[in-house]
């Protein structure tokens, strides 16, 4: 059996006051569906395949207006193989985009961090595409203390 | 808002190494899903575009959307064979493009 600690247990009551607090009006929410529907878009229907991607987030972002976020996809990044696209959505968002990379060989590494801003707990799902066509695709759960965004 | 972008780029490096990169640049980054105290929604106004080249090839770019935090933060890297200038863009919403340029010596 694994104790919850005094402290995990006040930050997840924290967590839970908080985004009941919050108030999205639902209807402005993503949902799972608009983030598929985006990736469909981005890949012309095929399925990726998981993997190749690593995605480095806070597990939990106690300020969702700035959530550092750093996507690194394994990839040669020669003239005939290298990642061209990769895709960043959030689930939970009001709307799920978040940002689309663009690399070339010249980027050397298909790495890239920015700030993103999150409206509630939700996963980040990032999916590249390489210049032979191949699609993959990674996920990752983030817990949002205070939500970003609205107001 | 005219301020300027802050860039860190190395001023030097060997040929073929890849250099890590880092950008930000002042802007409010408006989501569109803010109201004010009236009710009224306040209007998007992001920077909606982020270019990196060097000597005019393309090294990384980014389509921003209104998830990306205020004060846009970039990092990236680029693989460097040859001296040259990198130059950034970022384009706002209402079509200003705000520029800045780094030299670069590789040895």
């Amino acid at each position: 059996m694994q104790q919850i600690s005094r402290r995990a247990a006040l930050a997840l009551g924290a967590a839970g006051a908080t985004l009941s607090l919050i108030g999205w009006s639902r209807d402005a929410q993503a949902t799972p569906d608009a983030a598929k529907a985006e990736i469909a878009k981005f890949t012309g229907g095929k399925a990726p395949t998981a993997g190749k991607i690593s995605i480095d987030l806070p597990e939990i972002a106690e300020n969702g207006n700035t959530v550092p976020l750093s996507i690194s996809v394994d990839a040669p990044m020669t003239a005939d193989d290298h990642v061209t696209d990769v895709l960043v959505l959030a689930e939970g968002n009001p709307n799920p985009g978040v940002a689309t990379f663009h690399f070339t060989p010249m980027s050397g590494k298909a790495e890239a961090s920015t700030r993103i801003r999150l409206a509630t707990t939700q996963n980040i799902v990032v999916t590249a595409k390489t210049s032979k066509g191949a699609f993959y695709t990674a996920s990752k759960l983030v817990k949002v203390t205070i939500g970003g965004c609205g107001g | 808002m005219a301020d300027t972008p802050k860039i860190r780029v190395p001023k030097t490096a060997k040929k073929g190494e890849i250099i890590e990169i880092k950008t930000l640049m002042p802007h409010i980054m408006e989501s569109g899903q803010r109201k004010d105290k009236d009710g009224k929604i306040i209007p998007r106004k992001i920077i909606n575009k982020f270019v990196a080249e060097l000597d005019g090839k393309p090294v990384f770019s980014a389509t921003l959307e209104p998830a990306i935090a205020a004060n846009p933060y970039m990092q990236f890297y680029a693989k460097v064979e040859a001296s040259g200038t990198f130059k950034f863009s970022w384009t706002d919403d209402d079509g200003t493009v705000t520029t800045a340029e780094s030299k670069i010596t590789v040895s």
